[in-house]
């Protein structure tokens, strides 16, 4: 299977983000499968931002391990990103403004000096001066020639881009792209062979997207919302389309708010989905249990970001479990589920709006920044706009004969009928307080034990007929494998990419991906696990929650845990390396590599030398004094090259011992 | 507008009776919404009071109608939620001085500014009663309280001021020792298309020895007595601040704004509960084409 990755690389505000959709948007009309991953801060403008998209003939499931065309859109990305690319790749930047020297590049990379000024002239002179950001429309134009996916579709996303600015915007940008292309093909070769073209469209979305739409298939009327990243994109789907979908869009004053509308709205009987992000859903928990208590249809997804606190709120980290395991007081029933990719995210969107009206529950989805943000290609056959809608057991009339009505009436599934308020004879009130079955409390004045336990008793019996129609989590992969990778979320994909790699190298690799958290399908997950010989979970977090948490549910044990806990997500190799050093019996460190050594000088010159210097060479030390070998970085002048200091960073801690100015000559 | 038929007040009786203390002015006040639903010939199904908790927001449960008794502080968002989804519903919210001066504030400032077609009634009786008498936001300076043994030191909140400031287009005063002007003023809120707050003194006979019926008796007067101009901002706003020997009762402003319902494009085919759950296929192909 033939694949190509096309990385990105700039500033915040440089508009890279438009570049790369252009260039995906390109590939997913020609039937190619795409997966991009923008790796990005918390700037508005500034900061290093890097887009990586990866292109294959076979649907790709993560953003993978290589890069073969960098475009770089200042001299920080090239000294950065230019050594990543691999033999026969391209390394693209306007030769105007930046350099790329031979000693930053593998062999046989070719260095793509755009010659902006010269090679523009022509559409200079027809539509007038060009914005700096236009110039990434030429880069775009090359990398279409080395990513060997022609003129044609790109000139027609980049129509659709601008149709609403008209045809002189459309023509510029067509032109630029074509100066681009035919600059590359006059003097360079292309990174990939032919295609093999399908030409079948996909749709292109982020996982916040599919969510969005699987709301609107689902039936969702209500939607709240505070911004945070990276829930925010959510509500920006909904409110932009919220004329259309007729659903009612509130972004309120706090996450608070954002729940308790949610709540409130559920109880009137319209299907309501609210999201955060961990900091806000850790405001909203406590109304998740009264979603509880009160037995209340309700979708809330909570998006993981880096924590804990802000944290690293454009970074993607699994480190929420606990909390959304955890959320509320008391014991109630809800559903805890987390979908594995994008088309996971829309389908488990229109299942749980049902479950949340069977069941009258809360439903806590758990995404991540990750399978949130991240777009990938989709067959549209996906997407089915008509989903069956089961709204649950709904009393809509009640004839005074049949006595009072018992909104959380004792019966075997634990399933009361529930009425909606409007309906006439089946008043009643929704408690946050316990109450009997005809909804009085039993609070205050006589707190009848039996009747508590009763109806805790029934809403335990919802969760445990919720779990058996769930569907068990079963083993991918081979069946006698060696190996068995535990993983959840969006790390599937690359857990799965890494099984596949691990297994043709040798190393007989499943994995077993958990879906629904609560209810947990403890018996069946154990009945797996213990037959598995090596048992390995593969989380982005610290503490590996998924894995205690099966230990907890289960009482089975991993035989090693793989982590990445720095913001990133995991790469399919990442897991690989680590994994072979587990069954190597090596030893895992999480030390300062090379690469990491000078990216941490990266961030110390911002402040320590007002970002006048850049990292050269990064030398390992062992002999120094410091208790630990050190990566002796050194740091020359941007503007002349000249070595100008030198930093020592401990391997082991990352401390930063020196930070040595060399004497200026004089 | 159609008809009004009245309503028996008994229709609204509960299914228990409130167990607050005896005396207490809550009493009033659920005798004052029964009054004013049925005066207004609301149904009982039409008919959706919100609370969040402490011992006047366990009144929802001592009335027949949809009720929901939320969390502290957050019946203004969950009644706004239930309100929007389905506003065929009167949705009248109810609770205390600390749910909704204290804990909850930071929602009814931004209910007011949307000016949201629902009522607020609040019993201010200037103390925590439920939780056995500690300060509130609306406790006089000095007062003692188990929170406050050397005296309250912190200034307390003026509700009229902040709720005309706000934005609500209906704020008025009444007193659970005059249950029938707090009935009548139930109802115009009621009645009032937008946000409308009635702060009622409700006395704690219980936890507050300073804020009591003699002390209320004694200085409130009726400004329906004195044909108040209800539509100046500036003067409402310089009324809301009349405290001391005499408290003005009764609706220091009204205004005709519009509301939060009037511009919600969701609204225009109904309420949100009587819509159809399925998409419109032109729709739903359009949104799949633009990601292609």
């Amino acid at each position: 299977m033939q694949e190509v990755t096309v990385g990105i690389a700039g500033a915040a505000g440089d508009g890279l983000d438009k570049s790369g959709d252009t260039l995906a948007k390109s590939c997913s009309r020609l039937g190619l499968h795409v997966y991009a991953y923008n790796c990005y801060q918390s700037i508005i403008r500034g900061g290093h931002i890097w887009l990586r998209v990866r292109i294959g003939e076979n649907k790709v499931y993560s953003h993978g391990d290589n890069l073969n065309v960098l475009v770089a859109l200042n001299q920080d990305s090239i000294e950065r990103h230019s050594l990543e690319v691999e033999e026969g790749g391209a390394v693209l930047f306007n030769s105007d403004r930046l350099t790329c020297e031979p000693s930053q590049v593998r062999a046989g990379v070719q260095i793509v000096g755009l010659p902006m000024k010269k090679i523009t002239e022509e559409v200079v002179k027809e539509h007038g001066a060009l914005l700096p950001i236009m110039q990434n429309t030429v880069a775009m134009g090359a990398a279409a020639y080395f990513a060997n996916v022609g003129l044609e579709e790109p000139s027609s996303v980049l129509a659709d881009t601008f149709a609403h600015k008209g045809q002189k915007v459309i023509d510029l940008n067509v032109s630029l792209l074509k100066v681009g292309y035919e600059f590359a093909k006059a003097n360079f070769k292309p990174v990939t062979k032919e295609w093999k073209f399908t030409n079948k469209k996909r749709c292109f979305l982020t996982g916040n997207e599919a969510i969005a739409i699987g709301a609107y298939a689902a039936g969702c009327k209500f939607y709240s919302a505070y911004p945070m990243t990276p829930a925010s994109t959510i509500l920006h789907w909904m409110a932009n389309h919220a004329n259309e979908t007729g659903i009612c869009v509130k972004q309120c004053e706090d996450e608070l708010s954002v729940i308790n509308m949610a709540i409130g709205a559920g109880i009137a009987g319209a299907r309501s989905m609210c999201a955060t992000a961990g900091g806000g859903f850790a405001l909203m928990t406590e109304a998740v249990g009264m979603a509880g208590i009160m037995e209340v249809p309700v979708v809330c997804v909570e998006v993981q970001r880096g924590g804990p606190s802000t944290g690293l709120p454009t970074k993607t980290e699994q480190a929420d479990l606990w909390q959304v395991y955890g959320a509320s007081q008391g014991e109630f029933p809800r559903l805890i589920v987390a979908p594995r990719d994008i088309v996971d995210c829309f389908n488990t969107t229109v299942d749980v709006f049902n479950l949340a009206d069977r069941y009258q529950l809360p439903v806590l989805l758990m995404s991540d920044l990750l399978l949130s943000e991240h777009p990938e290609t989709v067959d549209p056959e996906v997407f089915n706009g008509n989903p069956v809608i089961d709204r649950g057991e709904i009393v809509s009339e009640w004839p005074e004969s049949k006595g009072k009505f018992k909104r959380f009436k004792f019966t075997e599934s634990g399933i009361s009928p529930r009425a909606l308020p409007g309906t006439a004879n089946t008043a009643f009130v929704s408690a946050s307080d316990e109450q009997d079955e005809e909804s009085i409390l039993i609070s205050d004045m006589f707190t009848s034990p039996a009747t508590r336990r009763k109806i805790m008793d029934k809403r335990g019996r919802k969760i445990e007929n919720l779990l058996k129609e769930l569907p068990a989590p079963v083993l991918e992969g081979p069946a006698d494998a060696d190996l068995t990778l535990v993983c959840w979320g969006s790390t599937w994909g690359t857990v799965k990419e890494a099984a596949e790699l691990l297994t043709a190298q040798g190393i007989k690799t499943n994995l077993l991906n958990i879906k629904y958290i609560a209810p947990f399908h403890a018996k069946e997950v154990e009945a797996i696990l213990s037959k598995a010989k090596k048992k390995i979970s593969v989380e982005v977090n610290y503490t590996s929650q998924m894995a205690r948490f099966i230990k907890g549910e289960t009482g089975i044990s991993m035989d090693a845990h793989i982590n990445r806990y720095d913001g990133e997500p995991m790469e399919p190799l990442y897991v690989v390396e680590h994994v072979k050093r587990i069954v190597a019996g090596v030893a895992l460190d999480y030390d300062v590599t090379e690469a990491e050594a000078k990216d941490m000088a990266y961030h110390y010159i911002r402040t320590h030398a007002q970002e006048k210097l850049r990292p050269t060479a990064a030398t390992r030390e062992s002999s120094n004094g410091h208790g630990e070998p050190t990566w002796n970085v050194e740091l020359s002048e941007r503007a002349t090259g000249k070595l100008a200091a030198r930093m020592k960073v401990g391997v082991s801690t990352g401390a930063t011992y020196s930070f040595e100015k060399l004497a200026e000559e004089k | 507008m159609a008809t009004v038929i009245e309503l028996p007040v008994e229709l609204f009786k509960g299914p228990v009776d409130p167990d607050w203390c005896p005396g207490c002015g809550d009493f009033a006040v659920l005798k004052g919404v029964q009054t004013a639903a049925a005066k207004l010939g609301i149904t009982p199904e039409n008919l959706l009071v919100v609370s969040g908790i402490g011992c006047s927001s366990n009144l929802p449960g001592f009335l027949h109608a949809y009720g929901i008794h939320s969390l502290h502080g957050r019946a203004v968002p969950v009644a706004t939620g239930a309100h929007l989804a389905n506003t065929d519903l009167k949705c009248v919210i109810t609770g205390g001085d600390g749910d909704g001066y204290g804990i909850g504030i930071g929602h009814l400032l931004h209910a007011m500014r949307r000016n949201l077609d629902v009522t607020y009634i609040v019993m201010d009786n200037q103390i925590y009663g439920l939780t056995t008498g500690q300060t509130s936001p609306t406790t006089g300076v000095g007062q003692k309280t188990k929170s406050t043994p050397q005296g309250n030191h912190e200034n307390p909140l003026n509700p009229l001021a902040l709720a005309i400031t706000a934005g609500a287009t209906f704020v008025a005063r009444a007193f659970s020792g005059e249950p029938k002007h707090m009935a009548d003023t139930i109802s115009a809120a009621i009645q009032h298309k937008g946000f409308s707050l009635v702060d009622i003194f409700s006395p704690c006979v219980t936890y507050n020895k300073v804020n009591t019926y003699p002390f209320f008796k004694e200085r409130v007067y009726k400004l329906e007595d004195e044909n108040w101009d209800r539509t100046d901002f500036h003067a409402s706003l310089a009324k809301a601040f009349e405290w001391g020997d005499k408290i003005p009762l009764g609706v220091v402003y009204e205004t005709d704004m519009p509301t939060y319902e009037d511009s919600e494009l969701a609204f225009k085919k109904g309420a949100l509960v009587k819509q159809s759950l399925k998409t419109d296929p032109k729709v739903w192909a359009n949104i799949v084409e633009e990601m292609i």
